[in-house]
């Protein structure tokens, strides 16, 4: 344990070595081993049977839909969520205070219970099911209707995400913008949206991160048909109950690997936002 | 008028999205009637649901508590190389799919996984069986009270506890008598927050449980296992249960941010906090 030694000789507070210790101990038996035991099993029948598993014409599919639905699904998100954020911290209506709370209802709700509500509401029988049937638009059993069970699930992140940021604004800049001339969108696009794009970012990759792995609220209402509507996730509990091990785990590997790399590379984008907003 | 079309949108987006299914939870719970509702909720299969719900909480929770306080002591009292990488390690399982979750718990004590053998010659199950389920759960819901302990116990730093333990006070003195009393709001949210996934979690457990009625359903497993039976009302009874406990989560929670203004700021913006302290 060489790497967690403490650099300060001298410690005051007692208790350092058994709490990293049981930590580490905890970490390892719940967390490390049982996600290396998956990297380990995707490739256990050889790299070509990894491939082959992860290239399934229904297994690029299902991961294209999850991280399709799952992209729309954070973008609409990000736009609605700041704006619920900036009603929240600067306006006030009546109910504002339960509006708030209520924002963390995906937080709190069992997905399973979201699951079927949607489905029961989003349905052709269902009572914005029929709404939409009107109009020719099928919501529930389609892609569309994956889209509205990650939109349900992703909304808290960006809200939570941007208010902070927006209690931590300064009025006067936004004031000043508008004495100098500045139309309100002028004011938004120049003054507001410099600052608010960064953490809609963050917002938008923690929303599309929970949405990718997210099961429960979507199985319900996604229809599951192999090539159409089955989400990746779907795809491993299909291949557990073939007793698929290999397979299922090649999906999880790429599943992992790749939200892994977008948010890297959001991380990236948003360092980038950051320093060149930093240098004007 | 900007600000009427704001509201406006923030409002509707909030009642078709967030609202409205909340909503169909209890009409459709409700829609045969308190008789049928009541029927359906003391069920001997429903109630061996609630059983097999709690007793999960009743584990999972106090495991991820004690490991929560001594991650949260050992991160937020003490310098030491490799922090940032043990609070990433610690976020982890938030960035991994529920599926994923009960997947490795399959790989590892499956019939084909790598302690199968062992557990089946020794006559133990852990998959299909309530120690899985316990697992998934304990899983998925691990970072939830360390996240809340460490920025809070970072902010209020060791000054009391060097002062008790100058002034004579044990190890466990301190900390059951200046620690705890000082982060006891915060570790009230981390359970709060933790024992709603966990009496929720749908996907980890689903996977790992093998769904038998009366048996290895919990809550949510039974709500799926009536609607997949078409009992819709049954379903949403069962569900409106699980939603009154979201309701009382979101009372709790607003509860414990207006005692604790700080405990508002969301996990991640604290998590960027903490980490540029150190």
């Amino acid at each position: 344990m060489d790497a967690f030694a403490a650099p300060r000789p001298q410690r005051v507070l007692p208790g350092f070595g058994l709490t990293l210790g049981y930590t580490m101990l905890y970490l390892c038996l719940l967390v490390l081993i049982p996600l290396s035991a998956v990297f380990i099993r995707s490739f256990g029948a050889g790299w070509l049977h990894f491939y082959e598993a992860a290239t399934a014409p229904r297994v690029l599919a299902s991961l294209r839909l999850s991280f399709g639905a799952s992209m729309v699904a954070a973008v609409i998100n990000s736009v609605f969520g700041t704006i619920i954020a900036w009603v929240l911290v600067r306006y006030t209506f009546p109910f504002k205070r339960a509006a708030d709370a209520m924002v963390d209802l995906p937080f709190a709700l069992p997905t399973a219970v979201a699951g079927i509500a949607l489905t029961a509401l989003y349905a052709p029988t269902g009572w914005l099911g029929r709404a939409f049937a009107t109009f020719g638009v099928k919501v529930a059993f389609t892609p569309l209707g994956i889209v509205v069970a990650l939109t349900f699930i992703g909304l808290p992140f960006v809200v939570r995400t941007l208010q902070p940021v927006i209690e931590d604004l300064d009025r006067e800049v936004e004031q000043a913008a508008a004495t100098l001339g500045a139309s309100a969108f002028q004011t938004f696009r120049r003054v507001l949206l410099p600052v608010l794009w960064p953490p809609m970012l963050t917002g938008f990759a923690l929303a599309f991160a929970r949405a990718v792995g997210e099961y429960g609220s979507v199985i319900f209402i996604a229809g599951n048909m192999p090539k159409s509507t089955e989400i990746a996730p779907l795809l491993i509990v299909t291949k557990l109950e073939q007793f698929d091990y290999e397979g299922a785990a090649a999906i999880a590997v790429v599943m992992m690997v790749l939200s892994f790399t977008i948010m890297l590379g959001v991380n990236a984008l948003q360092d980038w936002a950051v320093t060149r907003h930093g240098e004007r | 008028m900007a600000r009427r079309f704001l509201i406006g949108c923030a409002l509707l987006f909030m009642a078709l999205f967030l609202l409205i299914p909340l909503l169909t939870v209890f009409a459709e719970a409700l829609a045969k009637g308190v008789a049928v509702y009541f029927a359906a909720i003391t069920e001997p299969s429903a109630l061996s649901a609630i059983e097999l719900t709690l007793l999960v909480a009743l584990v999972s929770v106090p495991l991820n508590l004690v490991f929560g306080i001594a991650a949260a002591w050992a991160i937020a009292k003490f310098n030491f190389r490799g922090k940032s990488t043990l609070i990433t390690l610690i976020d982890l399982p938030f960035a991994v799919s529920p599926v994923i979750a009960g997947l490795m718990f399959i790989l590892l004590f499956g019939a084909n996984g790598w302690f199968g053998a062992f557990l089946r010659a020794h006559h133990i199950k852990v998959v299909f069986a309530v120690p899985g389920i316990v697992l998934a759960t304990t899983f998925v819901t691990f970072p939830f009270i360390a996240r809340e302990l460490i920025p809070v116990m970072q902010a209020q730093g060791n000054a009391d506890e060097e002062t008790a333990l100058s002034l004579g006070a044990t190890g466990w003195q301190t900390f059951w008598r200046v620690t705890l009393p000082n982060i006891r709001w915060a570790l009230l949210y981390g359970v709060l927050l933790c024992n709603a996934r966990a009496m929720g979690e749908f996907g980890a457990v689903s996977v790992v449980s093998g769904r038998v009625r009366g048996v290895t359903a919990t809550m949510p497993l039974h709500v799926e296992i009536l609607y997949n039976d078409y009992n819709y009302t049954a379903a949403f009874a069962v569900a409106s249960l699980l939603a009154l406990l979201a309701l009382l989560t979101l009372v709790g929670k607003s509860f414990l941010e207006w005692r604790q203004p700080e405990l508002r700021r969301t996990g991640h913006a604290r998590d960027r906090t903490a980490r540029g302290n150190q």
